[in-house]
């Protein structure tokens, strides 16, 4: 009962609120979509943090949703001996992250201009952030080749729920601390809308192909 | 021909009296709140000086403006992947030291203390952080200098003089400085535009104001960065970039924009121009000193029969055009040429353009008498000398020549020939005293004629408000009356934005 709330309500609930909320906030209130740059207020710690955080998240990220997306290719990247060099840079990456937070968090509370221009949902992102990262750095070192067995058990598990027909018995066997790793992913995605992680998704990429110059013109 | 309508400034700098009026009046009306306290859309600063923000000028730190790599014109902050790849935390932002923070007083406190031996005092405190700071800097921080010469000294355009001129410039007893009011130049290449990786800053067709779109800014700063004089400006508070409007809320109800119409000094001029928009880039790619030239190229002659039949065909209302025929600008700027665009080597072709100064010349009483230093003894009347001390003016040629010309001096040199000549010929006509041969000869050097150098005089003196702002219709009412009906929105709070300028989540 409570294994199929968590693993198959919960991640269900918490993508509906995603959706709706971020398309209801970005045609109601489209001007509170921002990354509420605080490096005008400072920016050498900033570099420090903002710049490993991202490369490392990112790159985490895409390599989590490019395993459920093509499940064939990231396969063949992990046989044979290629998977200790896959992981090693996963982990690499991983404590990028990881540094990059810890100092984003201790500039957050040390600089007092930033500190003054902070919300709750800052605080919460952060701490949130720490957990997901730092039990995701616990797991690769002590569950050896997450790599491998995310293949086997949250792949096709998140597989079952896009095709409405949940199966939480790939998960429910996965120790506690990967539980809570997922578990802390969707409530993540869940406060996306209300937060400054809308962010990610006005992801400037047009910029890469639009012209130079915009004109407007009222007619 | 690709026709459009341009609106732009000039400010005549013999004129500005540095009374800060201006930037006061654009600051009660557009940027007194939490998190715009700091920034002045209209400055006037000191020069030489470092101005606002601190060395905006120097663009190897701030990466403002358009440069020429191979035969592409590039951001200086180079080019479109760069900007994406350095997006977590931009390397050339400005940071609110640069400016300075805003603070207020603890005003309560002169009525709160407990009786005793001292005065109570306000102590300063932060407007961002609400703690006591200690003002290490304040808006016109090096007004007139602040009796300093650190701020002249580390003027970056001081960077192409000699030791010996800038001694000159320094000297403290010589030490002379003017004004430069700034404000955006709501340029023809706006480089805040091509920064943007949202798109959210556009250029409005109709009037050729530049603006940023609140709802579409996501706060990537980069604008900041982009522009070379550091005229869009990060909103701590909001999380969006904000930058000068050019009042058109009061411009399209015929409105002079504030600060021009409360200028003391009634320095400021606005009109409407006409330019080709196709040759835009490769103005902006020429070599330094033929900028100015292809600029002015640009700029079309609104009485031309061609240029009226085509701006007429592209849609451009006959209104404007009359507009365009009796617009103060082109009078200065392209029909007696004595006005230039700031810095325009930083092509983005700014649209605001600055008579320079005629600074007081080098002078000294010699046997009762007031004698121009080193000039032309050959010259037979000191009339004619003034021409030939222009070199030895109290603010060197070169230093007018790399704000407002990319270090051309002969450009600066014409037109102080020419502001000379029409000084000369309205001494001949009000006092009498100058020679027929030497106006003539001031005629020859200033390139000019008693004509032109009258009309000069009277748009520089006595114009009336009439002729100082030459506002165009807009017609911005009629095209919105005709996409949407504008009487659901009668008794609403106006048109679109209704919720609160912060950040809410
Ligand atoms: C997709 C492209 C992304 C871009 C362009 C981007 C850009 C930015 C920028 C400009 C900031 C503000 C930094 C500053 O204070 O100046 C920021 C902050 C932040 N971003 Fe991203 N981001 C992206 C993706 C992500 C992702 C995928 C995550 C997490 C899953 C994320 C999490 C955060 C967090 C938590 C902060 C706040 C940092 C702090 O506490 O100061 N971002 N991002
Ligand atoms: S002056 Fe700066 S902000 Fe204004 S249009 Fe030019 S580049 Fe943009
Ligand atoms: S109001 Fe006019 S005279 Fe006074 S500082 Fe501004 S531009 Fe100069």
């Amino acid at each position: 009962m409570t294994n199929s709330f968590l693993f198959i309500a919960f991640p269900y609930l918490s993508v509906t609120i995603a959706v709706i909320f971020t398309v209801y906030r970005f045609t109601a209130d489209r001007y509170s979509y921002s990354s509420y740059s605080s490096q005008f207020l400072e920016n050498k710690e900033l570099f420090w943090g903002s710049v490993p955080w991202h490369y490392g998240i990112i790159i985490i990220l895409l390599l989590h949703i490019f395993a459920i997306i093509i499940p064939g290719a990231y396969r063949w990247l992990l046989a044979g001996s290629r998977i200790e060099l896959f992981e090693s840079i996963g982990l690499g990456l991983a404590f990028l992250s990881f540094v990059g937070l810890i100092i984003l968090a201790v500039r957050r509370l040390s600089d007092s201009k930033v500190t003054a221009v902070s919300f709750a949902t800052d605080w919460l992102l952060l701490f949130l952030f720490l957990f997901q990262v730092g039990s995701g750095i616990y797991i690769a070192l002590t569950y050896r080749w997450g790599s491998l067995w995310y293949l086997n058990t949250i792949v096709p598990w998140i597989w079952s729920l896009f095709s409405f027909t949940p199966d939480s018995s790939y998960v429910v066997i996965l120790p506690m601390i990967v539980k809570l790793h997922i578990l802390n992913a969707f409530f993540l995605i869940a406060i996306l809308p209300f937060t400054r992680l809308v962010h990610i998704i006005s992801a400037p990429i047009p910029y890469l192909w639009r012209p130079y110059q915009i004109a407007r013109w009222y007619k | 021909m690709n026709i459009r309508t341009q609106i732009s400034m000039v400010f005549h700098l013999d004129k500005c009296i540095g009374c800060h009026t201006c930037s006061i009046a654009c600051k009660n009306l557009w940027t007194d709140r939490k998190g715009a306290e700091y920034m002045w859309w209209n400055n006037v600063e000191t020069k030489p000086g470092t101005g606002y923000p601190t060395k905006w000028e120097e663009q190897s730190e701030y990466k403002g403006g358009w440069e020429i790599k191979g035969d592409m014109l590039k951001p200086k902050m180079n080019g479109r992947w760069n900007r994406l790849l350095n997006i977590f935390s931009s390397p050339p932002l400005p940071t609110i030291d640069d400016y300075y923070e805003p603070w207020t007083y603890r005003y309560e406190d002169l009525f709160n203390a407990p009786e005793g031996d001292d005065q109570p005092t306000a102590r300063p405190i932060s407007l961002i952080t609400g703690e006591s700071i200690n003002i290490e800097a304040g808006p016109n921080w090096d007004d007139d200098l602040s009796g300093s010469t650190i701020y002249a000294r580390n003027d970056p355009n001081l960077e192409n003089l000699t030791e010996l001129e800038r001694e000159q410039l320094n000297e403290l007893e010589r030490l002379v400085f003017f004004y430069i009011p700034r404000m955006c130049n709501h340029c023809l290449n706006p480089a805040c535009v091509a920064t943007c990786p949202s798109g959210a800053i556009y250029k409005r067709g109709e009037d050729g104001i530049v603006l940023i779109d609140q709802k579409k800014c996501r706060g990537w700063r980069m604008c900041v960065s982009g522009c070379p004089y550091k005229k869009s400006y990060y909103n701590w508070n909001t999380g969006k970039s904000e930058k000068c409007i050019l009042c058109f809320p009061r411009l399209e109800t015929g409105q002079v924009p504030a600060c021009m119409h409360s200028c003391v000094g009634r320095i400021r001029y606005l009109g409407v121009m006409l330019y080709d928009a196709d040759k835009i880039e490769n103005s902006a790619k020429v070599s330094d000193n033929k900028l100015v030239d292809t600029q002015l190229d640009m700029i079309l002659d609104p009485f031309d029969e061609k240029v009226i039949t085509a701006a007429k065909t592209q849609g451009i209302h006959d209104e404007v055009i009359i507009s365009a025929q009796n617009s103060p600008t082109y009078k200065f700027v392209k029909q007696w040429k004595v006005a230039l665009p700031l810095h325009p080597e930083f092509r983005t072709l700014p649209m605001l353009f600055y008579v320079p100064p005629l600074s007081p010349i080098i002078a000294k009483m010699e046997g009762g008498k007031f004698d121009v230093v080193n000039a032309d003894s050959t010259a037979q009347t000191d009339h004619l000398r003034l021409f030939h001390s222009l070199t030895d003016s109290r603010v060197p040629i070169k230093y007018l020549a790399s704000l407002f010309s990319a270090g051309d001096t002969s450009k600066i040199d014409h037109i102080y020939k020419k502001l000379i000549a029409v000084r000369l010929c309205m001494r001949s006509i009000t006092v009498g005293d100058v020679a027929q041969d030497d106006l003539k000869k001031t005629f020859e050097m200033g390139n000019t004629n008693a004509e032109e150098a009258v009309m000069i005089y009277r748009l520089t003196s006595l114009p009336s408000i009439d002729e100082r702002f030459v506002i165009p219709p807009m017609y911005r009412e009629e095209a919105i009356e005709s996409f949407e009906n504008v009487y659901d929105y009668k008794s609403s709070a106006g048109f679109g934005f209704v919720q609160k300028a912060e950040r809410r989540l």
